[in-house]
């Protein structure tokens, strides 16, 4: 009975999702006042019965119905609750599900959140959103039905590939859904603004908080994967340039120029039409990379062949999204002015570079993930691209970011003299390249890559804080004490976010030059050196959990002598499918992590194993979630809030701001264009 | 808002042809060292995959990294004294080669299952590995090696593995 709801329920948000998108589009297009008032409610009711569907599946999932053919492939009913309810998203229908299931989040989230937008506006992005449901409802109820019954239903289910039961897999798909699917609110506010034929800085300015949010989620949705793959399937590895991977860094690159492009257009005016292409491709790559990833494309192009009805209706749902888009984008675009002028020092001409370099390596990333799929489809050869050619191209193409990231948020917009720049930032760079020359001697060994990559991380930090040292001084001595210090959120976010590519960088650049990883066979009562550490092999005991069986190791950590901690690394055979999975045991810390897994039994006690000492690995996904949290911190602004009137007031007439600002971040967009 | 405006004098200003023809090369400048590092990449860290048959044939190159997939042979695999050199055989049915490994398996490590290799090919005709993959579950085979057992046995359909996965 549930399962039948769920699949009713789909059915009516498949209908209210065309009723939406027609009230949305047909409706702000003819100027339909009832029509457009009708559109949130509308996307309301859609919304809640794709959640309602989702509910239903979760159900079944709970309840162990191994009638529904999906639970009994991808559940078993020794799993503890919350993985059955994780092994919801562990396959493709369920994964279809909660994309949907997200969109009605944050198409909720915009039904609530626009109140002091125009109703015509808010209209065209719902109906948006609405032809977005309608493309994965239909997708997921003719392709992919969750809700299909098998008859009989089996006693037991397959359950979930036990290499996903974990902590891992409850957070981390739905995390990135919420950044993929938030995308595609920023390509919603684009496609409006282009059928509006408006473009403008009200446009840029209402979309930035929605475009920051899905990127901070997409940029949890990452770590958490990147973590998940170090502490379990990974080795001790945190990023193989995997076409998975790849297929959520693209979008996180495209938002984040979106991001960079956005605020210039809000402050400035300028770069609207490509700001709204950025939109579109940003949107484009979280399409592609959901599609690549549950098609099971990337392994082999001859998986389509497999359910070829799923791929051409993906393939044809790539093509009308993203070539509707761009005809509409063509044909609009560019009866929208340029926007401000601006010298080539200006900040404006620093956020182009970023740019320019953040597109340039989406393309470089997209071009080695898709490379092999394309040589396979034309039979010229199987091939691989690893991890050698992303590290190759990608470090060069990005590094002059991390130098522009120090020097764009202090320039000034429009022209900005590097005379200038060069006596702000005169400071920073000098403590940059003494922290970076004399860093790598603390580790033992000076590498020449390792202290440029240190200067980097040092000078984002540095550069930083001359940001904002001198923010507070221009500000003034406005207050006592801890006042002085407070600066629009909106700021300190981005100095946040920037604070976490330093952050990143400094980790990453410590972790690949000094990490030490032994392979070695250990009997019990041996001791191995690992980077300082002593670490002896106790042997193992047969241990259990909830679903699986293990061999449970005890390794002693010591450094100099005394008990630093210790180590219970595990192999665990998982009973329902019967597969080994290494469960490694780690010992955190912000000085370095140690690393021990199992490898095989080689008798008398013994077992190979694999010691890691990782320096600094932590301190990479400590930076990305700092970028995160710099992400939330800017959307909590109070000026995205302020009233649309209150705004077209600030803009014509500069004086009645609710927060003077000695910076010229205030500008209008008319006094941008005026020049 | 004087703070804008430009104080230098008018000869010096860039008119906007010229500023647009900065860009213009700025932007392609930037295209075109990505461009020459994606080809000198691509030249070098391209990985290709032979089968077993196509090794015994001559068709893989010396001395260069490329991938070779198929099944482990059964009762090929042995750990050397230390535990961590380990030789196995792989085999496409057809033909095997034997492969030597410094390094802990990985988790669907099998002998009778498939596996795919990563290293070179040394002059003894043994292969050397420095990556060995066997992921995903058990009866989920590596694409590679499917295909590979798939062209050396065509007419036996059952060594078809099954695509998709994680």
């Amino acid at each position: 009975m549930i399962p039948e709801l769920g699949h009713f329920c789909l059915i009516v948000a498949l209908l209210v999702a065309l009723v939406q998108a027609f009230y949305g589009l047909v409706g702000a297009q003819r100027g339909v006042a009832a029509w457009i008032g009708a559109v949130r409610a509308a996307a309301r009711t859609q919304a809640l019965f794709a959640i309602l569907a989702f509910a239903a599946l979760a159900f079944s999932f709970y309840r162990n119905d191994f009638s529904v053919l999906y639970v009994a492939q991808n559940s078993y009913s020794g799993m503890p609750w919350y993985y059955r309810i994780a092994a919801v998203w562990g396959d493709h229908e369920g994964s279809m599900l909660l994309w949907i299931t997200t969109l009605g989040l944050w198409t909720l989230a915009v039904t609530f959140f626009s109140r002091r937008l125009p109703d015509e506006m808010v209209a065209r992005v719902l109906g948006v959103l609405g032809l977005v449901s309608f493309g994965f409802l239909a997708f997921t109820l003719f392709t992919s039905d969750p809700f299909v019954r098998i008859l009989p239903a089996p006693s037991e289910g397959n359950g979930l590939n036990s290499l996903l039961q974990d902590p891992g897999m409850a957070s981390h798909p739905p995390m990135l859904y919420m950044g993929y699917v938030g995308f595609s609110v920023a390509y919603a506010f684009a496609m409006a603004a282009l059928l509006a034929g408006r473009l403008d800085s009200a446009w840029a300015r209402w979309t930035r908080p929605w475009t920051t949010a899905a990127w901070a989620f997409l940029t949890l949705g990452i770590v958490l994967g990147s973590w998940w793959a170090y502490t379990v399937l990974g080795w001790g590895g945190w990023w193989f340039w995997d076409p998975v991977e790849n297929a959520s860094f693209m979008p996180w690159l495209a938002g984040a120029a979106l991001i960079h492009s956005l605020a210039v257009t809000e402050k400035r005016g300028a770069f609207r039409s490509w700001t709204a292409l950025l939109a579109i491709i940003t949107f484009s790559l979280s399409l592609i990379g959901t599609f690549l990833v549950r098609s099971g494309v990337l392994s082999s192009v001859h998986a389509f062949a497999v359910a070829p009805r799923r791929g051409i209706y993906i393939l044809t749902f790539l093509v009308v999204v993203i070539g509707a888009s761009l005809l509409l984008y063509a044909w609009r675009a560019p009866r929208v002015g340029m926007g401000g002028r601006f010298a080539v020092v200006s900040r404006e001409a620093m956020l182009l570079v970023n740019n320019v370099v953040f597109i340039t390596a989406t393309g470089a990333v997209l071009l080695g993930t898709l490379y092999p799929l394309i040589m396979q489809a034309l039979n010229l050869g199987k091939i691989t691209v690893g991890a050698p050619y992303f590290n190759a191209v990608f470090a060069p193409v990005i590094a002059p970011v991390l130098f522009l990231i120090g020097v764009g948020p202090i320039a000034r917009w429009k022209q900005e003299t590097v005379l200038t720049l060069a006596q702000r930032l005169k400071w920073a760079a000098l403590v940059a390249v003494i922290a970076g020359l004399l860093f790598p001697f603390a580790m033992g060994r000076w590498k020449p890559l390792v202290a440029l990559g240190l200067i980097a991380a040092a000078w984002i930090l540095a550069s930083g804080w001359v940001n904002f040292r001198r923010r507070i001084a221009l500000q003034g001595a406005s207050g006592m004490g801890w006042r002085r210090f407070r600066v629009p959120r909106a700021y300190a976010g981005m100095l946040i976010a920037h604070a976490g590519v330093g952050i990143f960088v400094f980790g990453l650049t410590l972790v690949s030059a000094y990490s030490v990883e032994h392979d070695v066979k250990l009997a019990p009562g041996d001791t191995t050196m690992l980077a300082g550490y002593a670490l002896r092999f106790e042997g193992t005991r047969p241990a259990s959990g909830p679903d699986y069986t293990a061999q449970r190791g005890t390794i002693v950590v010591s450094r100099n002598g005394r008990a630093v901690t210790t180590l219970h690394p595990e192999k665990r055979v998982y009973i329902a499918t019967g597969t080994p999975v290494t469960t490694a045991a780690i010992s955190y810390g912000l000085r370095g992590d140690v690393y021990a897994a199992l490898g095989d039994d080689v008798g008398n006690g013994a077992w190979t194993a694999r010691l890691y000492h990782k320096p600094f690995v932590e301190w990479m996904w400590l930076g990305w979630v700092v970028m995160a949290i710099g992400g939330f911190i800017a959307i909590s602004d109070k000026r995205y809030r302020i009233r649309v009137k209150a705004h077209v007031a600030t803009a014509l007439s500069p004086a009645p701001n609710p927060r003077p600002a000695p910076q010229p971040r205030a500008v209008g967009l008319h006094e941008g264009s005026a020049t | 808002m004087n703070r804008f405006a430009d104080h230098r004098p008018a000869a010096h200003r860039w008119n906007a042809r010229r500023r647009r023809l900065v860009w213009i090369l700025a932007v392609f400048g930037c295209f075109g060292v990505a461009v020459a590092l994606i080809v000198n990449a691509t030249r070098n860290n391209l990985v290709f995959f032979y089968s077993p048959t196509q090794v015994a044939e001559r068709q893989a190159p010396y001395g260069r990294t490329f991938r070779i997939g198929g099944l482990v042979q059964m009762g090929s695999l042995h750990h050397e004294g230390d535990g961590v050199d380990i030789r196995f055989v792989v085999t496409d049915t057809a033909h095997s080669i034997p492969v030597v490994y410094h390094g802990v398996l990985p988790d669907m490590f099998e002998q009778g299952k498939g596996v795919v290799a990563q290293g070179r090919l040394g002059a003894n005709g043994v292969f050397q590995a420095d990556q060995v993959l066997a992921k995903h579950d058990a009866d989920y085979m590596p694409p590679d090696a499917a295909s590979a057992l798939q062209a050396a046995r065509a007419t036996k359909s059952n060594a078809v593995a099954r695509g998709g996965g994680g």
